[in-house]
């Protein structure tokens, strides 16, 4: 053994670790040695800035449940204890809820990259797959994590989403009053929610992203090409578009760091309500269960779906048609027929398919922040069905589609 | 370059396309008046303090905020605390609670006085403001007053021996089908108060200044260190798209 390890090191503490744990081949293989393609665009910062904002948000997490009090009586008095009167504990909690917010912008953004690149596309299906359970487990989080603070919004929030569960048949009453725990939202709920999100989900979170990198480091990444660069190598088997993932990836993604930082800290420091949809007005109000708020309405980032819910008259309907709004990537690998990946070799039909489901997307968010009346009601009906029909026309649309020849070698768009 | 500003001008879109409603929390209608605070104006908030311990704290409890706190942030000295703003407290690290226990606020007014900490930021200090400039006289009401911005309020008009009595008038239009849409079109002096419109104005706007403050005490630290970041932020950027470049060099 001792033989072995000279050949790879030179000795030392590394080859001592080298020979008991596969450090310097975990680091060759996922880092220096790993190739990314060279090509990578402004998109393809969202990936890393997600890892960042995980990070970001379970650090600050645990810092902040040193003084959080899961209790009805106590929790709401204890948040503000931390913004007053623990030591930076005002930007502790600042970062975690201005965190939250930005996890979804950051992640919507990763999602559209893989719209436009196809990078659910075989082989990376699993990967995509991985992605939207990462995804509906951060809907989870940041859901039960919203209660916490125990503010009119938190707590009607929390009673119209539950609610939604009833609407079911059979079970539907009976799974509304496991998830609370009780008969109304109560002290127990808010137990169990401050469980879920500071131990089951981010736990499961961690171990989703690695998966999720796992497989992506199986098959590569995608590029916005969409070309397959493991095809060309050169003699020592390095893929000939292919760069190190550091120094040369790890370097550009420090700059996209820190300007997500930048922007991340303008809101902290500057604007930490956002205007009232990152942190609610409502919710510096003492969660009180005799007085319903005049207009609940969920966080922005849940508000596409909630919008599709509430512009279905049926209750039903409206619920199963919610969480179809919100699975329905889940198979996009297989609802798209087109023979290219990237959307830079396809034709007019996808692409004026993905910019009206991005208008879509952005005008279901507004629509559901604003009370469901007039005009908005019809307007909310119209775009859902936009919304479905980009996933469910897409197997004709994209097998129709002309495409492009797909070149060998990366192309740079300026 | 033109990728990072892409980058840059993107997600500060991607944050921004959401903040078009301002401090506007909260019920009111065109007739809201902007407050028009100044959370800067050191005097301002002193005034706002003495004011709010005047005349509000004997109802209501600002149950979050220390005194110190207020102290050191509109330049106070302990002494100058205890003697102009500590009427029910001894030592300065105690919170703002009020002398009427709440079973008693409940039994005399219908309602517990709601704390004042965080009202600011819950309502918006425009709502505040208005509701302060809001009441006027109602027979129907058991205080004698009612309320422009929170109608049918158990609040009486406790400052009416500075602003007197106003009366309210109201359009009635009736609409075709037979409903009724009631405008606000303006109030009438009926008794002067101790101080004329502007000096009630100025008073209004002192006191939701203070609110402002207490609703988030950190709010101009918070600012001032954020400067601070976002440069050290900027230098940082500097070295690292200089690292990319030369590393990248080769590519």
């Amino acid at each position: 053994m001792a033989g072995n390890t000279s050949e790879k090191w030179q000795g030392g503490l590394l080859g001592w670790i080298d020979a008991r744990f596969p450090l310097s081949s975990m680091w060759n293989d996922h880092l220096a040695k790993y190739y990314a393609p060279k090509n990578f665009n402004f998109w393809y910062y969202f990936g890393s800035l997600a890892l960042l904002v995980l990070v970001l948000q379970i650090v600050t997490g645990i810092w902040l449940t040193m003084n959080y009090k899961p209790d009805a009586a106590l929790a709401f008095n204890s948040v503000e204890y931390i913004m007053r009167d623990v030591n930076w504990g005002w930007l502790i909690r600042y970062m975690h809820s201005t965190g939250a917010s930005f996890f979804f912008i950051v992640v919507y953004l990763h999602m559209f990259r893989g719209l436009m690149y196809g990078s659910y596309k075989k082989p990376r299906e699993l990967i995509w797959i991985f992605g939207m359970i990462i995804y509906v487990a951060l809907m989870a989080e940041a859901f039960m994590g919203y209660l916490l603070p125990w503010g009119q919004m938190s707590y009607w929030g929390a009673q119209v989403i539950i609610s939604l569960f009833g609407a079911i048949p059979v079970v539907g009453d009976a799974l509304v009053e496991i998830i609370r725990g009780d008969y109304a939202i109560s002290d127990i709920t808010l137990n169990r929610f401050f469980a879920l999100h500071v131990i089951v989900l981010p736990l499961a979170l961690i171990g989703l992203v690695f998966v999720h990198i796992v497989a992506l480091h199986e098959v590569g990444s995608n590029n916005p090409d969409g070309i397959d660069i493991k095809k060309l190598k050169d003699e020592s088997g390095k893929p000939l578009d292919g760069i190190a993932f550091h120094p040369y990836h790890t370097s550009k993604d420090l700059v996209g760091i820190i300007v997500f930082l930048m922007i991340f800290s303008a809101v902290v420091f500057f604007a930490p309500d956002m205007g009232g949809y990152f942190l609610e007005h409502a919710n510096f109000d003492p969660a009180n269960m005799t007085a319903t708020p005049e207009h609940i309405a969920p966080v922005w980032y849940f508000t596409p779906y909630y919008a599709i819910l509430r512009a279905v008259p049926d209750k039903l309907w409206g619920f199963i048609l919610f969480v179809a709004a919100v699975l329905l990537p889940v198979f996009l690998p297989w609802l798209d027929r087109s023979r290219v990946r990237s959307i830079r070799y396809r034709g007019w039909m996808y692409k004026s398919a993905l910019t009206v489901f991005v208008i879509t997307f952005f005008a279901l968010l507004l629509l559901g922040l604003a009370p469901a009346e007039g005009a908005y009601v019809m307007l909310a009906r119209i775009f859902s069905v936009l919304y479905f029909a980009f996933f469910l026309l897409m197997p004709f649309y994209t097998a129709m589609d002309k495409t492009k020849p797909v070149p060998d070698r990366v192309v740079y768009h300026d | 370059m033109t990728k990072l500003k892409k980058f840059a001008s993107l997600m500060a879109l991607g944050a921004c396309f959401v903040t078009t409603q301002g401090y506007a929390a909260g019920g009111g209608g065109s007739h809201m008046k902007p407050a028009g605070i100044d959370p800067d104006n050191v005097a301002s908030l002193q005034r706002g303090a003495r004011n709010f311990m005047n005349y509000c704290s004997g109802c209501h409890s600002a149950q979050y905020v220390r005194y110190n706190t207020i102290g050191k942030t509109l330049n106070l000295s302990e002494e100058q605390l205890m003697d102009n703003l500590m009427f029910n407290a001894d030592k300065t690290f105690e919170t703002i609670q009020t002398a009427m226990p709440a079973a008693d606020g409940a039994r005399w007014y219908g309602k517990t006085p709601p704390d004042l900490s965080l009202m600011a930021r819950a309502r918006g200090a425009d709502y505040v403001y208005n509701f302060l400039k809001g009441f006027y006289v109602s027979e129907a009401s058991p205080t004698g007053v009612d309320n422009l911005v929170l109608a049918g309020t158990s609040m009486p008009h406790v400052l009416w021996e500075l602003q007197g009595y106003q009366a309210v008038n109201f359009d009635k239009h009736e609409n075709e089908d037979g409903s009724v849409t009631t405008t606000f079109e303006g109030f009438e002096q009926l008794s002067a108060g101790s101080m004329d419109a502007e000096e009630y104005d100025d008073f209004a706007r002192d006191t939701v200044n203070f609110l402002a403050y207490i609703a988030e005490p950190i709010r101009s630290e918070r600012r001032k260190l954020g400067v601070w970041v976002i440069m050290f932020l900027i230098f940082f950027f500097i070295l690292s798209t200089q690292r990319k470049k030369q590393i990248w060099k080769d590519v």
